[in-house]
């Protein structure tokens, strides 16, 4: 290997004293100097530009082809459905814009290019053009902004549901806890100073409304349907509660709860039978039949998305996704932590 | 002598004073000036416009390389590479497999390096430094001590960051965002030792490097312009080295706050940042802190950083798009009008880093009708630079060709963060590869495609020599086809799902249909990596070994072209120029040449370009 190595590199060196000697001989015979672009310079790149702007636009629909089945599956949330309108409306507008501008970007490049024949036309400014191009984009980024409000309060509104499901997530690297309200509705108080090998997310132990508490580790349910609040705590340092197929994301952060609230629409059983779905993981399973690994199922999916530490890269959870009777049954199979002491 | 006019200003006669004493010292020079004065403690602009270069360069290849450590790990991770275990030995790479905390450590120092020394202190310092004595028409910069100081802070700051990569635990390894806790508590992650202590104090003295060169260059401009330019004949890359300057004066000083809190944090027992936190087993004392704070410190230098980055590059891009075209840049006045609005608005847009933070949503969405604000003078740019084209005599020069790249990455990159700018959809792809894809685009392409543009039109007034044309084409076209292989499939991996600094996407069933993206996208990485060499050969043997260089190779109007071809001190041998007009007369009708040096006086009955 190294003999490889050292084998290569003598023959860079004497590919590039080669080189130096052409170029150093050529320079004496050269009619062109290096400042001076020929015709047949600007001619050649000029050319090269425009076939790059083809290459380049085939580049992009060849992913988009390829690769956009691969994104995540429609949005399993209710206001994800939403988020995915707006984000379709705002991708086909930045798509166009894209296209078109690099379109004259490169043609113009092409079209103009140099030749000691031409004389460029002076032009210094036009007032009419630049309104233009400055009332346009403000008008489109007026509806963009519009939009992309009227959404982000909606999502964000402070007011919950009547049967909505509270549900702690608690952040730690390099797991996380779920943690249920139990029978009264409401979380314990908390206390990290409490934190202890049989107290894993610190419930404070003078909280009589922590006792039927329930504490859920690698996967955790919710019912579809209705409305889940979570609560997102840290133990240590930063985390982000990422659920991309319910497009719902919070950072976690020590010191603070936060929340986001989301109201699931497919079943994790229904999500397996979505075509989209389908084959998607057909996908997914034919890679991994390549690596000799077992074929998988579709399952929602907790990750962590704020850097954290070595392991960050896999903190994860399964969110399982179950109707009414089914969540009704899970639930009713937890235990409570009961960590208060009995007065 | 130079010719005085009747109303000699202030400024004049300091000019001439200091002429004066520039022909004695230059005189003397040729004697007394020593290899270190020259070489290593130089107050010359020039010479310390090549050392911010050639460390810049330097920094590029390390950053770049480590981005290949990663990318191999990304694509073929468990994969046993001799390369890596060459790198980093058998501690970070056991077996040629590349260590988790390592990998942390790559992406924080990257980040870092590409970020402050290459596009900061690489951009700003070699083309601020070369450009703007020789653009305004002054001697110097004001001070050219404080200069040598701005460099060799520069020089400590990389020396001591280079230092942290090898140190026992590691160097920093919280992301270059190093938000807290992470980068405070020692037990959260070994960078987070020593290493994370000395990325603080590089950046305390990069922090003093930039204020140094910033207020040397705001000085500069303002008080030490040539005869007859006026602000309103100033090319456009002296206004955006100007906007820059001020971007940093006021968001540096921030970054300092923040870097020295998070210094009492580590070491002081203060609780600015912590709070409630339970780590190695015990909970620590620190109550009422929020990293939340951290944040908004960090981005409030974080976001015009953006645009310290980037507005130099597009200030070169302007004038080399001008002066290849053949063509007065289009709408100058609105080029420096968004210039002003782009530095103005990158201050109140901090906020759309950190939509999913827990701050307020209310105020999130305050900072997203702002940020998407910013697009429209970005726009404006954009078109400005393409109607500049539009029936040009366009010579395509390899600094021509970097900067159509840059207006094509600026455009590319530009448009997703449209997107990224709404709160409602930054939601799913926050913290995914979307991003990354974005800003390596838009921040990371459009500066390093302006840097080169800068380096090849500018490297005979730097070393008096020419680059070879013929390579510097092949290095443009194997570099944008690379890099837009390695960026643009990662915004499909940002779709997916994938969050950035993964160390593997192994770990989740879900994201095993990539494996392909992101194979291509290392494959492109090398190749990209590898491409820069026909520069790096290019860039030292033109150094020592180009062609000899005419006065005005570009055949431009800037006075920098009027400087004869010797590196002298004092930059005019006689007196000062005197500007007539602005710097954009290409093929102005009625004249034989296509350009008019801005030394040049208007005709009779002729009116200046820029005035209108």
């Amino acid at each position: 290997m190294s003999l490889l190595v050292l084998l290569a590199i003598v023959l860079l060196i004497i590919a590039g004293h080669q080189l130096l000697k052409i170029i150093e001989l050529s320079r004496s015979l050269k009619k062109t100097k290096e400042w001076q672009i020929s015709d047949s310079d600007n001619n050649m790149m000029g050319k090269a530009m425009l076939l790059f702007m083809f290459l380049f636009f085939a580049f992009f629909f060849w992913q988009v082809d390829r690769w956009i089945s691969r994104s995540l599956p429609p949005a399993a949330s209710e206001h994800g459905v939403k988020i995915d309108e707006l984000w379709d409306a705002n991708m086909y507008l930045v798509t166009v814009s894209f296209l078109i501008t690099n379109f004259f970007l490169f043609w113009f490049a092409y079209k103009y290019r140099g030749n000691h024949k031409n004389k460029a036309f002076y032009l210094t400014h036009n007032n009419k053009l630049e309104m233009i191009w400055t009332i346009v984009p403000a008008v489109a980024l007026a509806f963009i902004i519009i939009f992309g409000l009227k959404y982000w309060n909606e999502i964000m509104d402070d007011a919950t549901d009547k049967n909505k499901v509270t549900i702690e997530l608690y952040a730690k690297q390099f797991d996380w806890t779920a943690r249920y309200t139990g029978k009264d509705g409401k979380l314990g108080e908390t206390d990290y100073r409490q934190i202890s090998g049989t107290n894993s997310v610190g419930m404070d132990t003078t909280d009589a409304f922590g006792n039927d508490d329930m504490l859920v580790r690698n996967e955790f349910h919710i019912p579809v349907g209705r409305q889940i609040e979570l609560l997102m705590r840290s133990r240590d340092v930063i985390h982000s509660a990422y659920l991309p197929h319910f497009r719902a994301q919070m950072n976690c952060v020590p010191g603070m709860i936060t929340t986001f609230k989301f109201i699931p629409t497919k079943t994790t059983a229904q999500m397996r039978k979505d075509p989209y779905t389908l084959k998607m993981m057909d996908g997914i399973n034919k890679q991994r039949a390549k690596f000799n690994e077992e074929p998988v199922e579709f399952d929602y999916l907790l990750l962590c998305n704020k850097i954290c530490g070595a392991s960050h890269y896999n903190m994860q959870m399964n969110v399982v996704v179950d109707s009414e009777e089914d969540y009704n049954a899970w639930i009713a199979k937890q235990k409570a932590v009961k960590v208060v002491a009995t007065k | 002598m130079a010719t005085k006019s009747k109303t000699i200003t202030k400024v004049e006669i300091e000019h001439l004073v200091h002429h004066d004493h520039v022909q004695e010292d230059a005189h003397d020079d040729d004697h007394e000036e020593s290899f270190v004065s020259k070489y290593i403690f130089s107050q010359d602009h020039k010479m310390i416009s090549r050392q911010f270069l050639i460390t810049a360069i330097i920094m590029g290849v390390i950053a770049m390389t480590m981005s290949v450590v990663f990318r191999l790990q990304l694509a073929w991770p468990g994969e046993k590479f001799a390369f890596i275990n060459a790198l980093l030995g058998d501690k970070w790479g056991k077996d040629g497999i590349l260590d988790p905390n390592m990998y942390l450590a790559l992406v924080t120092i990257h980040g870092t390096i590409m970020v402050f020394f290459v596009l900061t202190g690489g951009l700003s310092g070699t083309f601020s430094n070369l450009l703007i004595p020789y653009q305004v028409g002054a001697r110097d910069m004001a001070s050219g001590f404080l200069n040598m100081l701005s460099y060799w802070f520069f020089f400590a700051s990389t020396s001591i960051m280079l230092c942290s990569l090898f140190i026992q635990d590691g160097p920093a390894s919280s992301g270059w965002t190093i938000y807290p806790p992470l980068s405070a508590l020692p037990e959260a992650i070994p960078g987070s030792k020593l290493g994370m202590t000395l990325w603080l104090v590089s950046m305390a003295i990069f922090v003093i490097s930039s204020l140094l060169g910033s207020l040397n260059y705001i000085i500069t401009i303002l008080n030490l312009r040539a005869k007859g330019m006026t602000m309103t004949r100033l090319p456009l890359s002296i206004w955006t080295f100007f906007v820059t300057a001020i971007l940093g004066v006021l968001s540096f000083p921030v970054l300092f706050s923040a870097v020295l809190l998070l210094i009492f944090d580590r070491s002081f027992n203060t609780s600015f940042y912590l709070s409630d936190i339970y780590i190695g087993g015990r909970p620590l004392d620190n109550v009422g802190g929020s990293p939340v704070l951290f944040e908004h410190l960090f981005w409030f230098l974080g976001h015009p950083e953006v645009y310290i980055v980037l507005l130099p590059a597009l200030g070169i891009t302007s004038e080399v798009i001008a002066t290849s075209s053949r063509k007065p840049i289009f709408g100058y006045r609105a080029m420096i009008g968004s210039i002003l609005a782009i530095g103005f608005l990158s201050f109140i847009v901090w906020g759309h880093h950190m939509f999913m933070t827990g701050m307020n949503p209310f105020l999130g969405s305050v900072f997203v009708f702002t940020t998407l604000l910013i697009a429209i003078p970005s726009a404006v740019k954009a078109f400005n630079y393409i109607t500049t084209m539009w029936k040009g005599n366009i010579q395509l020069t390899p600094g021509m060709l970097f900067s159509i790249g840059l207006v094509s990455s600026f455009i590319t990159g530009g448009v997703t963060g449209i997107i990224l700018a709404d709160s409602t959809l930054d939601i799913n792809v926050h913290d995914t590869y979307f991003v990354v894809a974005h800003f390596h685009i838009v921040m990371g392409l459009s500066a390093i495609f302006g840097m080169f543009a800068g380096i090849y039109h500018w490297f005979p007034k730097m070393f008096l020599r020419m680059m070879n044309k013929k390579l510097g084409y092949v290095h443009f076209w194997l570099t944008i086809i690379c890099a837009y292989g390695v960026f643009f499939p990662m915004h499909f991996l940002g779709l997916a799902g994938v969050p950035r600094r993964y160390y593997t996407n192994s770990a989740f069933p879900m994201f095993d249909n990539l494996v392909d993206i992101n194979e291509i996208v290392t494959y492109f990485a090398i190749f990209g990596a590898l491409a820069q060499g026909v520069f790096l050969f290019n860039f030292f043997y033109s150094i020592f070994r180009g062609e000899k260089a005419p006065q005005n190779p570009w055949k431009s109007n800037t006075l920098e072209w009027t400087t004869p071809m010797a590196n002298i001190h004092g930059n005019w041998p006689g007196a000062l120029p005197v500007v007539h007009r602005w710097p954009y007369d290409y093929s102005k009708p009625g004249n034989e040449l296509d350009f008019i040096p801005q030394t040049v006086p208007l005709k009779e009955g002729e009116l200046d370009g820029g005035s209108h």
